[in-house]
């Protein structure tokens, strides 16, 4: 079995891509239909919240690939600050973007999903709050990247700031908490509950997460190729003004 | 490492405005939101940790900047980076240097700022409690900022957009002690939380400041 820091190896990261992104992405593609039709046509109304409910299946994968893209973040930053991977860190900067948009889905279609049933777009409620800061800490990881023109130099400080950030993120989620009591409900999916929601929305709710989680990793993949090819055309060119 | 703190101190004060500056800027935003909220003492003096909170914070971030960039323009951070003295060390002395010229001073004045909100009496030691507690970790964390930015051209804007939801933790726990401190709450819990991540920042940070310090003098 090769390790899988042969990954490492820009030329096979590309060639292993190529391969396997059309089967993510049509994968993806088809969890995102099914699920969304199943969800949105073929479940019952709540007998609470009428039709509303069927925004969970936008809002609740949302939610969970903006954290989890942060994550995968911190783990590609790691990588890169510990083994000097490109790939890594520019795995870590294909993300960033897709995590921002990820959190602005969950935060927009909470809004839409508050109006009806708390009566208010937006509460300073601890979750709806953390996840306002989770995308201020996108922003501003973005915008370094984009502000430092030397590569590596940018590669290492966002790497820091990631791991800076992951630290104060967390300490704002449990401040936050402290600060105000929410207006959320508690988490619906855990792994550690016997039941969850029930079983009607619950399959294709699971179809919808399988879907999220395959177009961010087609969407890296993607963006992780571009830039590594913008890279090598940068470095082409410059050895041509140099010959 | 005495050598760099005095002449950081020295510099601040020679440069004019190291104390005074983020004095009257605290000063300034402690006036301006009355204005805006309008003269009511009752609504002031409930705000009113909130406000000095925020204005302690605003000044802090006025000043980051010049932690490095000034050394970093004219190579001082150069000479600096090959003295013995390790990069922790500069990372940690450097957010001293900036505590004593923007934190202490802001420490100091609250209180009377405090007076022209109309704070309620039992607030006035929490509130400078909370600053004492609060301030050194906003310093540590300005410092990390500050390193970070500092290759960077014009990075006034950026280093606002990097450091400010750094700054979340610490403001939410320093103005949550003045506010229950002025309402006669128990404050034990937020002043210790506080107290953990000013001493977390200040033990942890400066590897990191130093770090990215290292990385931009590549």
């Amino acid at each position: 079995m090769a390790s899988i820091w042969e990954y490492a190896n820009p030329v096979k990261f590309i060639r292993t891509t190529d391969r396997v992104l059309p089967w993510v992405a049509w994968l993806a593609g088809a969890c995102l239909v099914v699920g969304l039709i199943w969800g949105f046509f073929f479940t019952p109304d709540d007998f609470r919240q009428g039709s509303t409910v069927k925004i969970i299946y936008l809002h609740v994968p949302a939610a969970l690939m903006a954290i989890n893209a942060w994550l995968m973040m911190l783990v590609a930053s790691l990588i890169w600050l510990v083994r000097r991977h490109h790939v890594s860190a520019l795995a870590a900067r294909a993300a960033a973007p897709v995590g921002a948009v990820m959190t602005v889905i969950a935060l927009v279609t909470g809004a839409i999903w508050g109006q009806p049933m708390w009566g208010t777009w937006w509460a300073w409620d601890p979750r709806l709050t953390s996840f306002l800061i989770l995308f201020l800490f996108y922003l501003g990881y973005i915008a370094l990247w984009e502000a430092i023109e030397t590569p590596d130099t940018a590669a290492d400080l966002t790497s820091v700031l990631c791991l800076v950030g992951s630290v104060f993120a967390l300490l704002s989620r449990y401040a936050v908490n402290f600060w105000n009591q929410g207006l959320h409900q508690g988490a619906s999916l855990s792994l550690d509950k016997e039941k969850n929601v029930a079983d009607v929305f619950y399959l294709p709710l699971l179809v919808c997460i399988a879907g999220f989680v395959l177009l961010f990793i087609a969407l890296v993949f993607l963006r992780t190729q571009t830039e590594i090819r913008a890279r090598r055309a940068r470095a082409l060119l410059a050895r041509e003004r140099m010959g | 490492m005495r050598a760099l703190l005095l002449r950081d101190l020295r510099l601040a004060m020679r440069a004019g405005g190291g104390f005074g500056l983020g004095l009257a800027f605290f000063l300034i935003v402690t006036v301006l939101v009355t204005f805006g909220v309008g003269p009511e003492s009752a609504l002031l003096a409930r705000i009113a940790p909130g406000i000095l909170w925020i204005g302690a914070l605003l000044a802090c971030l006025l000043s980051l900047d010049r932690i490095f960039a000034l050394d970093w323009e004219d190579g001082s951070l150069d000479l600096i980076a090959t003295s013995p003295l390790p990069m922790e060390a500069v990372a940690s002395v450097k957010a001293l240097a900036h505590w004593i010229t923007t934190g202490l001073p802001l420490v100091i004045a609250a209180p009377f700022f405090g007076l022209l909100l109309s704070l309620p009496g039992p607030g006035y030691g929490w509130l400078t409690l909370s600053l004492v507690l609060g301030t050194p970790a906003l310093s540590v964390i300005g410092t990390f900022g500050g390193a970070l930015t500092v290759g960077i051209k014009r990075g006034g804007l950026l280093l606002s957009l990097l450091v400010l939801p750094l700054y979340v933790p610490t403001l939410i726990f320093g103005a949550e002690v003045a506010r229950r401190g002025a309402e006669g709450l128990a404050v034990a819990t937020p002043a210790l939380m506080l107290a953990g991540i000013t001493f977390g920042s200040i033990a942890l940070l400066p590897f990191a400041s130093a770090m990215v310090l290292r990385v931009n003098l590549r």
